[in-house]
């Protein structure tokens, strides 16, 4: 019998080895690079709109007084769309993983990933020439008796084209992603846990709430930023539904503008520094996102210790 | 506070699939009784009727009775979650739920049961179950930390100390050592021996020398062929069950000859 000598490497297994690692990082740079690349690019072209004088810009009182209206305006949407698509798809996705019976789950959750391959262009259709008007005399009863409310103040649009309309119509479309991935880790909640719950005498719903929800927190956060990012970035839905104008308050008068929806009827016709000031408010949007999802990171690894990782 | 459970003819389904059948057998209220058998013969799969766990499982159902002092745990409106309160489980691999600190968790079933309970009683409630399973010495200065950060023998205990908090009538325990070194193993069973004096323990083991050291009874299941169903064999005193079987197939498997 010949030894082999432990420094002797055998070829072709360590060439996979190799190649496979190789592979790795170079897909985890190219991802670095298009990001920086993004970046890099939003940067540059927003720097003439950054440093030019205040009258240049549109609206003529500089780049901040242009911007801020659209940031809230768009976390306006965006929150709307989480508060009423969390929930709902939470309790969806718990429906399927654990209460519908196997064939209904099965169907039920082939109906919800159907919802996330309608293009976004038939959401803004139907949102504007049918949940609209359908919508408006809500919003006349909601200025009726809760006008007190900001937020609800009269007199509310007669077409309700308005940046409630939209988030609405927003959060129909992140609740299929929210969903999915809630259903998804639920699913893989360990049968033990779940069993020591059951054993204490816990009811389905105690058991949920002992060992099911604990356990997908930090999914359940992931899945809401993902949801959070396509409500921040949606344009085309917004672009139909919204009749776009000044910051208000009010949910159920027309105005307000979201930063997508502006950058993409402004666009088409936009030159010199117009344009400028557009990829900035593009700059911007990508600055919330990066910092929405560093906050969701945050929150996530906060409670590490008492994650089951260990 | 422990009763003694009767069973009576019991068939054990896994849809159509009959996977424990016409199983008898009465177990004594302050006793250790231990299942033995081997691998698949539906030993883990009985000790799950006895307090309705088997039907989590879609498609799981039971024919026959289960007497706990006389009531029938199948009963029309019995409750299963009230009989699963009342009839405590270890499981095989220990599983404190990881998000709750080891304070939490023993408090878990009786928050359920019982939401007001004030900080002093639950105190008192913690110290006592942890010292009952024979873990508070070693956790008293870290009852806020999270359970999943003792060892394996320590969140065994952990669960076993979860379990007796409810005060149920019986524990049982589902091979509750398989995944533990001999000295978190010892401690389980010196626990398991203190644990009689108040409790009915009914446990599932693969080791037929801790089913010689900690039980009183033994019952042996055994399984014709793969696709067969389980069949309680024997039953009687350990004793006898391990020195003078009565049937030569418990005999052939006490003994290591098979199995």
């Amino acid at each position: 019998m010949t030894a082999t000598p432990l420094s002797s490497s055998q070829g072709a297994g360590r060439a996979g080895d190799k190649i496979f690692s190789g592979a790795a990082l170079a897909a985890g740079c190219l991802i670095l690079a298009v990001l920086f690349g993004v970046a890099l690019f939003l940067v540059v072209q927003a720097i003439p709109a950054l440093t030019a004088p205040a009258a240049e810009i549109q609206g003529g009182e500089g780049f901040f007084a242009y911007i801020w209206p659209i940031v809230i305006g768009t976390l306006i949407a965006a929150v709307i769309a989480l508060v009423i698509a969390t929930p709902v798809a939470i309790g969806v996705a718990l429906f399927i993983s654990h209460f519908a019976p196997r064939g209904l789950a099965a169907g039920l959750g082939y109906v919800v990933d159907l919802l996330a391959a309608i293009p976004s262009v038939v959401y803004g259709a139907w949102g504007a020439a049918f949940l609209a008007k359908e919508i408006s005399p809500a919003y006349n009863w909601l200025a009726g008796n809760m006008g007190w409310l900001p937020i609800f103040q009269g007199p509310a649009s007669a077409t309700g084209k308005t940046i409630l309309t939209a988030g609405i119509v927003l959060s129909v479309m992140v609740l299929p992603i929210i969903t999915s991935l809630s259903r998804e880790i639920f699913l893989q909640t360990p049968k033990l846990h779940e069993e020591a719950a059951l054993a204490l005498g816990a009811t389905r719903w105690e058991m949920i709430k002992m060992s099911v929800l604990p356990f997908a927190r930090p999914g359940i956060i992931s899945a809401v930023m993902l949801g959070l990012g396509r409500a921040l970035g949606e344009t085309m839905a917004v672009a139909l539904v919204l009749s776009s104008g000044a910051l208000t308050a009010s949910l159920i008068t027309s105005g307000n503008q979201t930063i997508a929806a502006e950058i993409a009827l402004n666009f088409p016709e936009a030159s010199g520094l117009k344009v400028s000031t557009l990829i900035a408010a593009g700059l911007v949007l990508f600055v919330i996102t990066l910092g929405v999802n560093m906050i969701a990171r945050w929150i996530i690894t906060r409670h590490k210790e008492f994650s089951g990782a260990n | 506070m422990s009763k003694r459970i009767d069973v009576k003819d019991l068939n054990v389904y896994y849809g159509d699939f009959l996977a424990v059948e016409d199983v008898s057998i009465n177990i004594e209220a302050k006793s250790v009784t231990a299942f033995i058998g081997p691998s698949g013969c539906g030993k883990s799969t009985f000790l799950r009727t006895l307090n309705r766990m088997h039907e989590v499982l879609p498609g799981a159902r039971v024919e026959g009775e289960v007497l706990m002092d006389g009531d029938n745990l199948y009963g029309p409106g019995v409750d299963p979650v009230t009989v699963r309160s009342q009839i405590g489980m270890v499981f095989q691999r220990p599983n404190p739920f990881p998000t709750m600190s080891i304070r939490d968790n023993v408090l878990a079933g009786v928050k359920l049961n019982n939401k007001k309970i004030s900080k002093g009683e639950a105190d008192v409630l913690v110290e006592s179950s942890l010292r009952s399973a024979n873990l508070w010495n070693e956790v008293k200065d870290r009852l806020e930390k999270p359970g999943s950060g003792l060892s394996g023998g320590q969140q065994q205990r952990l669960c076993i100390a979860r379990a007796i908090a409810v005060e149920p009538q019986v524990i049982l325990m589902d091979e509750p050592c398989s995944a533990l070194d001999p000295i978190s193993t010892l401690a389980i069973e010196d626990l398991i021996n203190d644990l009689k004096d108040q409790y009915t323990v009914v446990i599932v083991t693969h080791n037929m020398q801790q089913a010689a050291r900690v039980s009183e009874k033994t019952a042996f299941f055994n399984i014709a062929g793969t696709g067969k169903p389980g069949k309680l064999i024997e039953y009687g005193n350990t004793q006898t069950i391990f020195n003078n079987p009565a049937v030569k197939a418990t005999e052939d498997y006490v003994s290591g000859r098979f199995g």
